[in-house]
């Protein structure tokens, strides 16, 4: 196992009632591609939320590059993020600057820099994205794909050492889907960046990641190379892999007798 | 994060706009283009009983307003209303003024009235005129006519 | 039963203290980021555009209405006891007193607060305040202090134009359409309406507002649950609260400034 830059040990996090992760422990390796997958509303993007120090543990810690998230004031959290960058599902561009200026949002936040130099930094980034010609279109201008390619070279604009994809797969046409495969590899491989993938897309994640975590019912439900969880034995693992729908993950939600519902017993 | 220029130029606008306000408000609304402009001098007046006279009560002169009232206290050694009246400098005023309270109109406010004296000495900042005659209380005017009535 | 309706008021209680609490933390972080605002002014530039100059036409609009109405109410009062001579310090009186200030709060905050209750919550339920944090950026310091600073800034500003409207409207109506005598209308409104005591006491007020206003409709946004019904109700909620909150205030302030 290579150096970590995240180590999840003993983690639980409820909300209201309900408890999403009873007790997840999970490392992640520098310098590679991670997927944490499992089935929707089993708490991935919360995951990516506790990781950035946005959401605090109920119990457990969080250590992102030697240092434990949970116990660190503000200030330190703000510096310790400098160096995260996340892609969130929407984009989250903001509405009111236009592509350009959006890109350039983090570096006039934190440094003094001549325009001239935001400028070339903003632009190398656009081109990674193959956005370079769209600088000044607002982002209401801009297609879904568009948005989250935009997304992406903000996220990677101040170069952080752990990259974080909130399902970067959804609701992309095939052409863009592959863009931004080969850029999360691209950008892992070149730069080294170690990243962190959420998502269910199978065949994508499976392409990429140098490891997969699932996550099921507030627990890492498995973990492995892709290889090592295509030749799992687990029912379980096969049934998410192939997604077959019926399996040791019913289809049915929780409910009465659907034969006695029916006929007019308690539902 | 650069502003464009039109945003600039309303904002601007809008700002001047304000200030052009507050001061036709405060000017050409208020008593400050009044009094800050000249220059004025306090005089003290003494009176038995000053009836519904408060601050910021008109100083006529033959119905010129002259001044105002700038402040009312008891004074304990003399056992008079003190009050202190702010005059515009451009009017000279003899040592022998008379001060009176009158009420404007039936039931209006109560103002002081000044009477010129006869002497060629003025007053100064912080001078007392010592002629005044009392604010008129109702009753008091009703018990005089009843006395009147009565013994005739 | 009983015993239930009372856990519920107690429930409902402890709930507004914490929400109170959680306004007045929030106004401390708000004031927190002024310190760094100061360095770009830009900023409140910006916000100064969408709250104040934004709001600029449906103020000038009212103003000048509500001076023309009083000046025509006023008149058909005072002139019945032949004192029409003191129109304008009926209607400057009022416009600067009352009227001005709590007009000029009332339509701001329908038409800035609420929009700012709306955009604060649209960039919640769209993850732009969250990916904000992720930037190391502070949304409160970057996207709400600016905003509340520049609205508290704009109200009085507002408010002075309304005043200044309203009474040279109804100075219009008075002496053009009335036949007021213009020199008694200037002249009684000055000897009567003083500086500090009439003109500064509006303006405290106006700031007042401008403060509880902002902080309101910055709250309710900042705090709306992330959804397009989350943000509906937040801005409803802005609106209402601010109102009761300019109308209650408005007579603290008043007994505590001019009565007795």
């Amino acid at each position: 196992m290579p150096e970590s830059i995240v180590t999840i040990s003993d983690l639980q996090f409820s909300r209201g009632e309900r408890e999403i992760f009873s007790a997840v422990n999970l490392v992640i390796p520098k310098g590679k591609v991670t997927a944490i997958m499992g089935p929707s509303g089993t708490g991935k993007t919360t995951l990516l939320r506790l990781i950035g120090g946005q959401l605090v543990p109920d119990r457990g810690d969080v250590v992102v590059e030697g240092k434990s998230i949970p116990a660190l004031s503000n200030k330190e959290l703000y510096i310790s993020r400098k160096r995260m960058g996340m892609l969130f599902q929407s984009g989250a561009l903001l509405t009111d600057l236009n592509v350009f200026e959006n890109i350039a949002f983090p570096i006039r936040e934190h440094y003094d820099f001549p325009e001239t130099m935001i400028r070339d930094l903003v632009f190398m980034k656009l081109e990674i994205v193959g956005l370079r010609g769209a600088y000044k279109l607002m982002p209401s201008e801009l297609s879904g794909g568009m948005a989250r390619r935009v997304a992406l070279a903000r996220a990677i604009i101040l170069d952080p050492v752990l990259m974080m994809y909130d399902e970067p797969f959804t609701g992309l046409d095939p052409i863009t889907l592959g863009t931004i495969v080969s850029i999360i590899k691209e950008l892992n491989q070149a730069l080294g960046m170690s990243s962190v993938v959420v998502s269910h897309d199978v065949s994508e994640v499976l392409s990429i990641a140098d490891y997969v975590h699932i996550l099921s019912e507030g627990v890492v439900a498995a973990s492995g190379t892709p290889e090592e969880l295509r030749e799992s034995d687990s029912e379980w693992v096969r049934q998410f892999l192939q997604g077959l729908p019926d399996g040791p993950v019913p289809f049915h939600y929780p409910a009465s007798d659907y034969h006695q519902a029916l006929k007019g017993g308690s539902l | 994060m650069r502003l464009s220029k039109t945003t600039e130029i309303m904002v601007g606008i809008f700002v001047l706009l304000g200030f052009i306000a507050a001061f036709l408000l405060a000017l050409n609304v208020t008593n400050l283009g009044n009094l800050s402009s000249k220059q004025s001098y306090d005089v003290k007046v003494y009176f038995d009983n000053i009836g519904d006279l408060r601050t910021r009560a008109k100083i006529s002169m033959s119905g010129v307003k002259i001044g105002r009232v700038s402040r009312i206290a008891y004074n304990q050694e003399r056992g008079q209303a003190e009050v202190t009246m702010t005059l515009d400098s451009q009017y000279k005023l003899s040592i022998d003024t008379q001060a009176s309270i009158y009420t404007a109109g039936l039931l209006g406010e109560q103002y002081i009235s000044l009477e010129p004296g006869a002497e060629d000495e003025v007053l100064k900042s912080g001078d007392v005129i010592t002629l005044t005659q009392s604010a008129m209380v109702l009753e008091e005017i009703i018990g005089k006519v009843m006395v009147n009535l009565t013994s005739k | 039963m009983i015993l239930e309706s009372v856990r519920n008021i107690g429930h409902k209680t402890l709930s507004i203290f914490q929400r109170v609490g959680q306004a007045s933390i929030f106004l401390l972080h708000i004031l927190g980021g002024i310190k760094s605002l100061l360095l770009r002014p830009s900023l409140i530039v910006q916000q100064v555009y969408s709250a104040g100059v934004l709001s600029l036409l449906i103020i000038l609009f009212s103003g000048l209405f509500v001076g023309m109405v009083l000046s025509l109410l006023g008149y058909v009062t005072l002139v019945e006891f032949g004192v029409e001579g003191s129109l304008g310090v009926l209607v400057s009186l009022s416009m600067i007193r009352e009227l001005g200030p709590v007009l000029a709060a009332l339509l701001f905050s329908g038409r800035a607060g609420s929009a700012l209750t709306a955009e604060i919550g649209l960039m919640k339920a769209t993850e732009q305040l969250a990916s904000m944090e992720m930037m190391a950026v502070d949304p409160v310091k970057r996207i709400v202090t600016p905003r509340f600073i520049a609205g508290v800034f704009s109200l009085p500003v507002l408010t002075a134009i309304f005043m200044a409207v309203g009474i040279y409207s109804s100075f219009l109506v008075g002496s053009i359409w009335l036949g007021v005598d213009e020199g008694s209308f200037w002249s009684q409104m000055q000897a009567n309406v003083d500086f500090q005591h009439d003109l500064i006491n509006g303006f405290i007020k106006s700031f007042v507002f401008g403060v509880v206003v902002m902080w309101i409709a910055v709250f309710e946004g900042y705090h709306a649950i992330p959804t397009s019904a989350g943000v509906s109700e937040a801005t409803t909620r802005s609106v209402v609260y601010s109102a009761l909150a300019i109308l209650g205030l408005d007579f603290i302030l008043t007994s505590i400034m001019f009565g007795l």
